[in-house]
């Protein structure tokens, strides 16, 4: 079948598209998109995670029809031009990439945390991340990544509103 | 292989009824792995995820009528508070990407015994609402599941929806596994107060071929409470009555040695956990017998 959809803000299709393959497959596969990683298949590891129609799901439990007409934003989507994210660098600083492999899932996954949550605690920071495996880090550094990002978005906020108030 | 993507649930009964072998998808979360790893082919996919209307939860006559489609993300945020005991058992579910996707009618239809929507719905007697384009059945949730992975649909149904009696009084819902996140339970165990009909009601998962009520018990404790006046005048429970409610509970269950446990854990643990639960909601219900159940410090 043929699917249409919205992928980091502009409008894909992907020919001969099987209808049981997963929308991590359509990304990495018939989009060039290889971001989003592939490694277990069954929704335990979340280095798939995307977001669809703005919430966090994993790529490959979503089915490739059930995308049709949806938006789909990547963690190449959080890049801003041709350099790095805010939330991307704060990984970056924070020595939180080892081999990389659960980085794409994890930052999408943070992404939505510092966008929901201003402050979030370090309880907070761990239930959102619960569903994004690393085996390199010891997530320590990845913990130190959320909580910087978390307060570059806050004071990014606050000297936006700060403007507005002037 | 097919794709059907009805956008009206009329649309789907419809599908479902000239295609009884579609498998139907909601959040993917159990369908998608297996059709990964090849474990199922179905021949054609029944998406229901562009019905809005399956997607949303109404009242009525005192009653929830919660979609099969809501996720169980919206549910703890939208119903939290109503449903407390169902809302603790969704936050266990998987991760938050599980939750975002993960639906009640596909929990349901996996009818997996370690489903963990399933036991806080037994406690709360909640009706589980199926449909065909030959109209609608309301069953009570024990009746739905017949065995392991089996329940009560006929091909060309569907479920709609579960209906649920908010709460009024405290729930708890106890979950046991090797983390707190993305865990299938080894078993899990579920207890709600109903005051305004002096009973007690429990559900038992991971514990028997299909999730279940421990009757006896139940009946045990809404006995002894009603004839001690406990619920008008409530007093901290004496132990024989705790201990007698965790033996009766562990006594209904008949579980399994599988990968991961022993049958002689699991009758166990649920003893323990119907013991601690009890004590929970308990208090809650001294020191707020009117309460709706909504914990303190949520
Ligand atoms: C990583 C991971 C962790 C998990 N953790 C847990 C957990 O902790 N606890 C737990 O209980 N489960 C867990 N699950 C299993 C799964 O998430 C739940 O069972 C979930 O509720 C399934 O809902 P779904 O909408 O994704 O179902 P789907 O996968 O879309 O469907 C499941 C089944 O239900 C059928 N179906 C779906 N909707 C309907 C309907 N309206 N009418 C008729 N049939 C329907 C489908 O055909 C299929 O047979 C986990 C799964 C994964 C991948
Ligand atoms: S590849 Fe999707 S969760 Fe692991
Ligand atoms: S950096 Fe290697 S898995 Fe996380």
């Amino acid at each position: 079948m043929r699917l249409s959809f919205t992928v980091n803000g502009r409008q894909c299709e992907a020919d001969d598209v099987w209808e049981g393959e997963s929308l991590l497959y359509v990304l990495r596969e018939r989009l060039g998109l290889p971001g989003s990683k592939n490694a277990c298949e069954q929704g335990e590891c979340g280095s798939c995670t995307v977001y669809l129609d703005g919430v966090p799901a994993c790529a490959c439990l979503v089915a490739a029809g059930q995308a049709a007409g949806r938006e789909v934003g990547t963690v190449e989507g959080l890049a801003e031009g041709d350099g790095l994210g805010a939330v991307q660098e704060s990984f970056v600083e924070a020595g939180a990439v080892q081999c990389g492999f659960c980085t794409p899932g994890l930052l999408v996954a943070t992404d939505d945390l510092v966008n929901r949550v201003p402050h979030p605690s370090d309880a907070e920071i761990r239930e959102s991340l619960a569903g994004n495996l690393c085996r390199c880090t010891g997530y320590e550094k990845i913990m130190d990544a959320v909580r910087l990002a978390a307060d570059r978005r806050a004071s990014s906020e606050a000297s936006r509103s700060g403007k507005t108030d002037a | 292989m097919d794709f059907l993507r009805p956008t009206s649930w009329r649309d789907a009964l419809e599908a479902k009824a000239h295609h009884p072998d579609a498998t139907p998808i909601a959040g993917g979360t159990d369908v998608m792995v297996e059709i990964n790893f090849d474990h199922r082919r179905p021949t054609s996919l029944l998406d229901l995820t562009g019905i809005d209307e399956l997607a949303s939860w109404s009242e009525h006559g005192g009653k929830l009528r919660i979609g099969a489609g809501l996720p169980y993300t919206r549910l703890i945020d939208e119903l939290g508070d109503r449903l407390p005991g169902l809302a603790i058992a969704a936050r266990t579910v998987g991760s938050p990407q599980i939750r975002n996707r993960g639906t009640l009618g596909g929990n349901l239809a996996s009818a997996s015994p370690a489903g963990d929507g399933h036991p806080p719905l037994l406690a709360s007697g909640a009706e589980v609402e199926v449909e065909s384009v030959r109209g609608t059945r309301l069953l009570p949730v024990e009746e739905f599941f017949t065995g392991v992975k089996r329940h009560a649909l006929a091909s060309d149904e569907l479920i709609s929806a579960v209906h649920i009696a908010p709460a009024t009084g405290a729930q708890q819902f106890s979950k046991i596994g090797t983390r707190n996140a993305m865990v299938i339970a080894v078993c899990t165990f579920a207890i709600a107060l109903h005051p305004e009909r002096q009973r007690v009601g429990t559900g038992l998962g991971s514990a028997a071929p299909t999730p279940l009520r421990a009757i006896e018990a139940e009946e045990f404790l809404s006995g002894e409470l009603a004839d001690s006046g406990q619920w008008d005048s409530p007093r901290p429970l004496d132990d024989s009555v705790v201990r007698q409610f965790g033996d009766l509970v562990a006594r209904a269950a008949s579980p399994i040695d599988d990968v991961r446990s022993t049958a002689d854990y699991r009758t166990h643990a649920l003893g323990v956990m119907a013991r601690r639960t009890l004590g929970w909601v308990w208090d809650e219900y001294r020191n707020h017998p009117s309460s709706t159940g909504r914990p303190e410090c949520a």
